[in-house]
């Protein structure tokens, strides 16, 4: 009796140690600029990588999301977006530059060309790695010392967490949202209240979510503290699956599949701990605070009475204690980042935007350049110019501000992204965030908003 | 990377929970090399006013601050995203250890992998009671014990990670001892699984198809 991330760590043991850690095998590793510290330890120590062939670049965090083609490769920015590219190619990396087709966020990216799959492990020096947990692969963020690593012997050392089960049962009201689901349990549980734990996620819920759903969920896992999020593979994430790029062919696909299909935990396994959220519960939500635990059904209030620590996050917020959250009048929104920037995310949107103009600026940038060309293809960038918002390129764009977008000090923005920590979009900066069509709302309102009245005659 | 066992030193309490990596040090500073050090990063936009100066009201810029090697702070230190700069940034601010009553997990690995232990305490309350100014504190590995002026409290540190600290132990040149092992699981991963191994003759340079064409 396993559980799905008993099965997975346990095909990925290459040795254990007396103390308890294990060193596992790691089938993909993607860098990205940020990744620049490894590089250079390795450098330091005149190794090779060991394995560039399960290695891939991508460029994200900080490539600019306007004006590429001026980029000044010897400033701040393009000094990163070139250090990237330098390594890749030192090391014989594929690497997915500013000017491929394929760039993207390394976690949109990923999973569109098929790199994640079931039963892999995956790492990447970034904590929402989580993401591709939703394929049922074994998928964490790692710090740069342990990328060097990864890098150096193509494996990765580790202390099995614990596992804990989140079963959502029951069907999502309209409206609600994978990025509903997620911002619910982490308030629930708390920022911390999955740490030490591998999330899988189940349940009648879960399973009727998209892929896009799932990697929304799986996205956030790290925000409730988790080491990682899983999802069992289905035929939904088969079909996603079929015909991608990097996926395997002909026999090695037939194989995979077999193999995928024994990866569900068994019935009877047991999880060091069971969480069980009831669906119908789950309504739009928005963050207040500057942690991700700080979320609440749209239709409710700022908290009047909390630890020590809320009259300052309050005055960091500049909101008062029992405001109601659809007074709070915003200054601008942002669409994208690896949460909440793919396909499907840009159609919730755009639905909410068609025919409509926003009150406030904004930027949506789509998750990868890939998504771009497919929501231009179906004419969602018209929508979103015609609404008065910013049709930019692929990258983490405003989620990180790193690469040039980012939040004025005192601004308020509605944004699908995934923290609203203290100056996480520009110092200064006051982000809550919701999902897609949470946001095209606010942005049409001005204010925060339920966005159920902007899509009745839409479905 | 020399071994640690015990801390002696000036404890500073910074009574939040949630101090978050990017609270650690902001994404705009994580371009310098590290031989740049990363000691003036440290929770830079908490500490400084809006021109730059040490905020004098800032525990950790008080002149009983100065040379402390402990920080203490409440629940989720270290939360978020996965930037080895936030312990790069402590490090080299001269900090130690960190004690709080949880760790944001991918932290807490970085942490140890640079020489800084992540004491986990059941309840930080009593020890920042006591530090209401910087104090003296000690902090031993081995018996997994902390003292802040008479307040003596048990602490949390994994075998793995206890051992790792005190010995220094750098996981590269310990696994380069094992590389027959992992040679060896490459190839019967290979053989029984070759499906996990990327086709890299994916069809064509703009084979990349957006998610919900599929």
């Amino acid at each position: 009796m396993k559980t799905l991330f008993d099965k997975v760590w346990d095909a990925h043991v290459v040795a254990e140690r007396e103390d308890g850690a294990s060193l596992l095998w790691v089938d993909r590793h993607f860098v990205h600029e940020g990744s620049h510290h490894a590089f250079r330890k390795l450098a330091d120590r005149g190794l090779p990588v060991a394995e560039p062939n399960l290695t891939f670049g991508v460029a994200d965090h900080y490539v600019p999301t306007r004006g590429r083609g001026t980029l000044d490769l010897a400033g701040p920015v393009g000094r990163m977006v070139q250090g990237l590219s330098d390594n890749t190619k030192t090391h014989g990396i594929r690497c997915f530059g500013l000017d491929d087709p394929r760039q993207g966020i390394v976690h949109v990216v990923g999973p569109e060309l098929g790199l994640t799959l079931p039963g892999l492990t995956v790492n990447c020096g970034d904590s929402h790695t989580s993401t591709h947990g939703a394929f049922g692969a074994l998928a964490f963020g790692i710090g740069a010392t342990e990328v060097a690593h990864v890098l150096a012997t193509q494996a990765i050392w580790q202390s099995r967490p614990k596992t804990m089960r989140l079963t959502i049962e029951g069907q999502l009201a309209p409206h609600v949202t994978a990025k509903d689901v997620a911002l619910t349990w982490i308030a629930k549980l708390g920022a911390d209240g999955a740490r030490g734990h591998a999330v899988e996620y189940a349940g009648s819920a879960i399973r009727a979510l998209s892929m896009e759903g799932r990697l929304t969920l799986c996205n956030l896992s790290i925000e409730g503290g988790a080491r990682c999020g899983m999802v069992a593979p289905d035929d939904t994430t088969f079909a996603y699956l079929a015909g991608r790029p990097f996926a395997p062919t002909g026999p090695d696909w037939d194989e995979a599949l077999a193999h995928w299909r024994t990866l569900a935990t068994d019935d009877g396994a047991t999880f060091d701990r069971e969480v069980t959220i009831d669906a119908a519960a789950i309504a739009p939500v928005v963050t207040w605070g500057t942690s991700p635990e700080d979320a609440l059904p749209v239709t409710g209030h700022v908290p009047e009475a909390g630890g020590d620590g809320l009259a300052d996050t309050l005055a960091y917020m500049g909101l008062s204690p029992g405001q109601p959250l659809t007074d709070i009048a915003i200054d601008q929104v942002f669409i994208g980042s690896c949460t909440n920037a793919r396909l499907e995310d840009l159609r919730a949107a755009a639905k909410v935007l068609a025919g409509r103009r926003a009150k406030v600026p904004g930027l949506v940038s789509p998750g990868s350049t890939a998504v771009k060309r497919a929501a231009e293809a179906e004419g969602l960038d018209r929508i979103f110019v015609s609404a008065g918002l910013t049709w930019v390129d692929a990258g983490c764009s405003m989620c990180v501000g790193m690469n040039g977008d980012t939040v004025e000090s005192g601004k308020r923005c509605a944004s699908t992204t995934n923290r609203n920590f203290r100056g996480r979009q520009g110092k200064g900066a006051r982000t809550h965030l919701m999902s897609p069509a949470m946001v095209a709302a606010a942005a049409v309102a001005g204010h925060l908003t339920d966005v159920a009245p902007y899509l009745e005659g839409r479905d | 990377m020399a071994g640690i066992s015990r801390v002696k030193g000036v404890a500073v309490a910074l009574a939040m929970d949630n101090i978050d990596t990017d609270q650690l040090i902001p994404a705009r500073f994580m371009s310098a090399p590290r031989s740049a050090g990363y000691g003036g990063f440290l929770l830079h936009d908490l500490r400084r006013t809006d021109d730059g100066a040490l905020d004098p009201a800032f525990p950790l810029n008080t002149p009983a601050a100065d040379g402390a090697k402990i920080l203490v702070a409440g629940r989720n230190f270290g939360s978020g995203s996965s930037r080895e700069a936030a312990v790069y940034a402590l490090v080299d601010a001269g900090i130690r250890a960190v004690v709080a009553e949880s760790f944001g997990d991918i932290f807490r690995g970085n942490a140890v992998n640079n020489g800084l232990i992540p004491a986990e305490v059941e309840r930080v309350a009593p020890l920042l009671g006591t530090l209401t100014t910087p104090g003296a504190a000690t902090l031993d590995i081995a018996t997994r014990s902390l003292t802040v002026g008479t307040v003596r409290t048990a602490f949390a540190l994994s075998d793995v990670f206890a051992k790792k600290l005190r010995n220094g132990w750098d996981d590269i040149d310990l696994t380069l001892g094992r590389l027959d092992a992992i040679a060896a699981f490459r190839r019967a991963r290979h053989e029984g699984a070759r499906w996990a191994f990327p086709n890299h003759n994916e069809s064509g340079p703009n084979a990349a198809q957006p998610e919900g064409h599929s």
